[in-house]
C-alpha cells in the first residue's frame, strides 16, 4: 500500500500545466518562423538556435546561483519562449553576438534579477529588444529585402556568413541586401513631403502581410487551445484600429489606411505572443482589455508620431509599467461587499 | 408556488461528475462494526464548542440512542453524544479522528452487542408540539449540519430571534463523487419534506425552497412528488460548482448576498442541508437522535461502490473492508469531495455526522500533487472565483505574510472552494496558502485582543493607584478631594502624552 496522507486540496485538477502551455506557444510560432525563412532566408533559424542556447545556459546559470531546482524550472520552457520571441523580432541577418547579448540580457537582468519566473515587471524579450535598439540602432533597423520578383532570399551559406559576421567587410553585399521595411518607407516618404497614398505605391508590403498573417494563424490556434484569452489581442487590435481610423479620417494623406498598420511590422506577433505574456500583463479581464488597448494605441502613436518606425517594444514596456495601477483600479466587487 | 428568478453567481466550474458508480444501487445498511468510536468534541469545531462530559463509565452497558456524553451546564455550546447502537463501553481514551491535521480527540469507545436495542422513544404528532418542545428535541438529538461545515443545527435555529423570511433546503450537492444527498432525496423524499415542514412550522418563513442541481432528475421527480400540496417550492438549479455552497445558493435563489462577516440568518435566510432536515424529522417526530447517516463510498480502489446508511462512529476501515477495498491500489482516502475534502490520516478514525463521502482513490484517479511552480500570473484563477476575489493577489500577499494587504483583498471572504487551485496551471496549492494565512491572521488578532485586555487592566490599575494616592494626599491636607484627584489624573495624563 502506498498510502499518502497529506495532499493539499483540491485533490483533482484541470489537465494541463505550465510546460504544456509553453510548448503550445512554441508550436504556434512555427508558421511565423516558416514565413520568415521563406522571405528572408535561414538567418532566422540561426537566430532562434543561438537565442535558445544562450537563454537556456543563462537560465541554468541563474538557477544554480539562486539555488533553485534546475530540472523543474528548465523544463517550464519559459526561457525558450523568451528566446524565440527575441530571435524572431530581430532583423534576419544580424550577427550572432547581437542575438546572444539580447538573450543573455533578457534572462539574467530582466527576468532573474527581478526575482525569476512570475516576478519580472518588464517583458524580458521586449526589454532586450529595446536595449539592443538603443545600443545598436544600425544593425537593429536593417532588415534585408524580402525575397520576391527581383531577387531570392539569401542562400543558407550566405545567411551563415552574415550571421557569423564574415560578410560585413563586403559593404556591397549588405547594401544589396538591406532594404527599408514598409513602415520605414512610409515614414521616410511622408517626411519627404509625399502623400501617404503616393508612398504606398513605393513600398513592398507583401512579405509583411504574409508574416503578420502567419502570426495571426498561430495566435488563433492559441485562442482555440485556450492557452491565451482573447482580451489582450482583441483589445490591442481594436485599440489600434480605432486610433488608426481616427487619424486616417483626419489626415488621409499623412497616414495609411488602418489595415496597413494592422498587417505591418510586429503588430500581430505583439498582439498574440508578446502582449499576452501573462507575467507582465494585467490580470483581470477588464484590466487586460485596458492593457491591450493601451498597447495598440501607443504602438500606433509611436509609429506615426514617434521617431522609430515600429514601436512594439516601447509600447509594451510602457504598458508594463502601468500594470500595478490597472490591476488596482480594476478590482472586482467581492461577494458580500457593497459596491465601492 | 412562487418560483424565484435565478441569479447566477460569478465564477465557478463545470466538473466531471463521477457519480455514476455509486448511484447504481439503492441505499444499503452498512454491517455492524466491531466497535464504535464517539468523539466528545467535533474535530472541525474545536474552536466554537467545548467537549461533552461522559455520562457513562467503562464497563457500562448502553442502549441505542442513549445519551452518553453532554455538556454539564445546559447553556454550554456542546453537542450531546449518543450511542448509535446498544453495547458496552470499552474505553474512554484519546483516539484518532478525521481532520486535515493528524488529530486525536477524547472518545468513548463502544463494543456493540448486536441487539441494536433502543431506548424508549416517544413518537409525537408534530403539529401538536409547542415550539419549545421542538427546539428541545432538536437540541437533544445532537444534530449537526450534514452539508460539510458542520454547524450545530440548533445554533442556526437559535438565531430565530431574527425573523427568517426564507428557508432554503440545500440538495444541490455539487462536488464530484458525492451522491449521498441524491440517494436520500430519491429514496426518502418524504422524510426530507416532513423535516422541512417541521422547520416551517417552527419559523414560519414566507418562502421555502428546496434546491437541486439539474443533473439529478430522479431526485427532482421524487421530491416534487413528495412536496405536492405543501408550501415548499422545488427549485432546479444549474449544475455548476460550488452552487451547493451556502453563500452561492443563497445568491442564486434570492439574488441577495450575505454581507461580509455576517451569517445568512442576519438577513433573514436560513439554509439547511437535506440530510439535516431528515435528521430533524427523526428527532422531532420519532424522538430519535442523530445516530446514522448516508455516506457515499466510492473510488476505484473499491470493489463495490454505493451509498450506505452508516452508524455514526463506525471506523472508516471497516466500511472500506465491507466494500472490498484493494489496499495495493489505494493511495489515499478522501473524506468529503475531491475539491474541499481532506485526506484521512488514520483509517481507524470514525465517520462523523459531517462525513458525506469517502473516496478510496487510486493514484491514477486522484494523483498526488504535482510540483508547485511559480505563479506565471496567467489570471486563470480569477474568473473562476465564486467570491470574486483575486486569488493570485491573495497568493502573493500570503507568501509575503502581508497582513494588511490580505485583509484589504478580503482573504476572509474566501470560502476555500478550491476552484482557483483547480485551474492553476502552476499547480500552486492556493487554498493551503489561504488557510495558513487565515490561521496566522486569527492568531495575531487573538494575541492583539489579549494584549489589549492586559493593557486595559494595567491602565485601570494605574488609574486606581493614582486616585488612591490622590485621595490619601487630600485626606492628609484636609483639602478638596475631587480637585486633588483631578490634578493627579492630569499629571498622569501629561506623563502618558510624553
Ligand atoms: S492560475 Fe496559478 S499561475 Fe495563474 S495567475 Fe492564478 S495563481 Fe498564478
Ligand atoms: S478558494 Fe477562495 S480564492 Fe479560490 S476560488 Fe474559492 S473562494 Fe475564490
Amino acid at each position: 500500500m502506498n498510502y499518502t496522507t497529506h495532499s493539499p486540496t483540491p485533490h483533482t485538477h484541470t489537465p494541463g500545466n505550465v510546460n504544456q502551455f509553453m510548448r503550445q506557444v512554441l508550436l504556434a510560432m512555427l508558421p511565423g518562423v516558416v514565413v520568415l525563412h521563406y522571405f528572408f532566408g535561414a538567418g532566422v533559424l540561426f537566430n532562434v538556435f543561438v537565442a535558445m542556447a544562450v537563454a537556456l545556459a543563462a537560465e541554468a546559470w541563474m538557477l544554480r546561483l539562486r539555488k533553485k531546482p534546475m530540472r523543474l524550472f528548465l523544463s517550464d520552457c519559459s526561457a525558450l519562449i523568451t528566446a524565440a520571441l527575441i530571435a524572431v523580432s530581430l532583423p534576419v541577418g544580424v550577427p550572432w553576438w547581437l542575438v546572444a547579448v539580447g538573450a543573455f540580457f533578457a534572462i539574467v537582468i530582466v527576468k532573474h534579477l527581478y526575482g525569476g519566473l512570475g516576478q519580472n515587471v518588464f517583458n524580458p524579450a521586449m526589454a532586450a529588444y529595446a536595449l539592443l535598439l538603443v545600443a545598436f540602432p544600425m544593425q537593429m533597423t536593417s532588415w534585408p529585402a524580402p525575397a520576391g520578383e527581383f531577387h531570392a532570399a539569401p542562400s543558407f551559406v550566405e545567411s551563415l556568413r552574415l550571421f557569423l559576421g564574415l560578410a560585413s567587410s563586403d559593404i556591397n553585399a549588405i547594401d544589396a541586401m538591406s532594404a527599408a521595411t514598409p513602415l520605414d518607407t512610409l515614414k521616410i516618404e511622408v517626411n519627404l513631403g509625399y502623400t501617404a497614398p503616393e508612398a504606398m505605391t513605393q513600398l513592398h508590403w507583401g512579405a509583411w502581410q504574409w508574416l503578420n498573417l502567419a502570426w495571426l494563424v498561430g495566435g488563433v490556434y492559441l485562442l482555440l487551445k485556450r492557452i491565451i484569452r482573447w482580451y489582450i489581442p482583441v483589445s490591442m487590435l481594436a485599440g489600434m484600429l480605432v486610433v488608426a481610423s481616427l487619424f486616417y479620417f483626419i489626415a488621409p494623406d499623412r497616414v495609411a489606411a488602418p489595415p496597413f498598420y494592422l498587417f505591418s511590422g510586429a503588430t500581430m506577433i505583439c498582439a498574440f505572443f508578446i502582449a499576452t505574456d501573462p507575467v507582465t500583463a494585467a490580470t483581470s479581464p477588464k484590466g487586460q482589455i485596458i492593457y491591450g488597448a493601451g498597447i495598440g494605441i501607443l504602438l500606433y502613436l509611436i509609429r506615426v508620431l514617434g521617431g522609430y518606425p515600429d514601436g512594439v517594444a516601447f509600447a509594451v514596456l510602457l504598458m508594463n509599467l502601468t500594470v500595478p495601477t490597472i490591476d488596482y483600479y480594476t478590482k472586482t466587487r467581492v461577494y458580500g461587499h457593497p459596491a465601492s | 408556488m412562487s418560483i424565484p428568478t435565478l441569479t447566477p453567481f460569478p465564477g465557478g466550474l463545470l466538473l466531471p461528475a463521477h457519480k455514476e458508480n455509486a448511484t447504481q444501487s439503492p441505499i444499503i445498511n452498512a454491517a455492524m462494526p466491531q466497535r464504535l468510536i464517539f468523539p466528545l468534541q467535533y474535530p472541525a469545531q474545536q474552536h466554537h464548542t467545548v467537549p461533552a462530559v461522559p455520562q457513562v463509565s467503562v464497563g457500562d452497558t448502553v442502549l441505542k440512542g442513549q445519551c452518553i456524553a453532554q455538556g454539564d451546564t445546559p447553556n454550554t455550546s456542546c453537542i450531546p453524544v449518543h450511542a448509535s447502537t446498544s453495547g458496552t463501553v470499552m474505553a474512554i481514551e484519546d483516539h484518532p479522528v478525521p481532520h486535515p491535521d493528524d488529530t486525536h480527540t477524547r472518545c468513548i469507545i463502544v463494543e456493540p452487542d448486536g441487539q441494536d436495542k433502543w431506548i424508549t422513544r416517544k413518537k409525537a404528532d408534530v403539529t401538536t408540539l409547542d415550539n419549545d418542545v421542538i427546539f428541545d428535541r432538536i437540541a437533544q438529538a445532537g444534530i449537526i449540519g450534514q452539508g460539510g461545515a458542520g454547524f450545530p443545527c440548533i445554533d442556526k435555529l437559535h438565531s430565530q430571534d431574527k425573523a427568517i423570511h426564507t428557508l432554503i433546503i440545500n440538495g444541490a450537492e455539487c462536488e464530484p463523487y458525492i451522491c449521498c444527498d441524491d440517494s436520500l432525496m430519491r429514496e426518502r423524499a418524504d422524510t426530507i419534506i416532513e423535516g422541512t415542514r417541521i422547520l416551517q412550522q417552527l419559523l414560519k418563513p414566507e418562502h421555502c425552497y428546496l434546491a437541486i442541481e439539474d443533473n439529478k432528475p430522479d431526485a427532482i421527480a421524487a421530491v416534487q412528488k413528495a412536496a405536492k400540496d405543501t408550501a415548499i417550492d422545488i427549485i432546479v438549479v444549474p449544475t455548476r460548482y460550488p452552487i451547493g455552497g451556502e453563500l452561492q445558493l443563497i445568491q442564486t435563489l434570492t439574488g441577495q448576498e450575505v454581507p461580509s462577516g455576517n451569517n445568512p440568518t442576519d438577513i433573514g435566510i436560513l439554509c439547511h442541508n437535506v440530510g439535516t432536515v431528515a435528521a430533524v424529522y427523526h428527532a422531532v417526530a420519532l424522538d430519535e437522535p442523530s445516530l446514522s447517516r448516508i455516506i457515499t463510498l466510492t473510488g476505484d480502489s473499491l470493489d463495490k461502490q454505493g451509498n450506505l446508511e452508516v452508524l455514526i462512529g463506525t471506523p472508516i476501515d471497516s466500511l472500506l473492508d465491507e466494500m472490498g477495498v484493494n489496499r495495493d491500489t489505494l493511495s489515499q482516502v478522501i473524506m468529503g469531495g475531491p475539491l474541499m475534502g481532506f485526506a484521512v490520516h488514520d483509517l481507524n478514525s470514525p465517520v462523523l455526522k459531517t462525513t458525506n463521502c469517502l473516496i478510496a482513490a487510486t493514484r491514477e484517479a486522484l494523483p498526488p500533487p504535482k510540483a508547485e511552480m511559480p505563479c506565471i500570473r496567467c489570471g486563470r484563477c480569477e474568473p473562476v472565483c465564486p467570491a470574486s476575489l483575486l486569488p493570485q493577489q491573495l497568493y502573493w500577499y500570503a507568501r509575503d505574510n502581508d497582513a494588511k494587504a490580505l485583509t484589504e483583498y478580503n482573504l476572509f471572504d474566501c470560502i476555500e472552494c478550491g476552484a482557483c487551485a483547480y485551474v492553476c496551471p502552476s499547480h500552486i496549492p492556493l487554498v493551503d496558502y489561504y488557510r495558513k494565512s487565515k490561521h496566522h491572521l486569527r492568531q495575531a488578532a487573538d494575541e492583539k485582543a489579549r494584549a489589549d485586555k492586559a493593557k486595559q487592566r494595567f491602565d485601570a490599575r494605574e488609574k486606581r493607584l493614582v486616585e488612591q494616592a490622590a485621595a490619601r494626599d487630600a485626606r492628609k491636607q484636609g483639602g478638596d478631594k475631587q480637585s486633588a484627584i483631578a490634578a493627579a489624573i492630569a499629571r498622569a495624563k501629561a506623563k502618558d502624552a510624553k
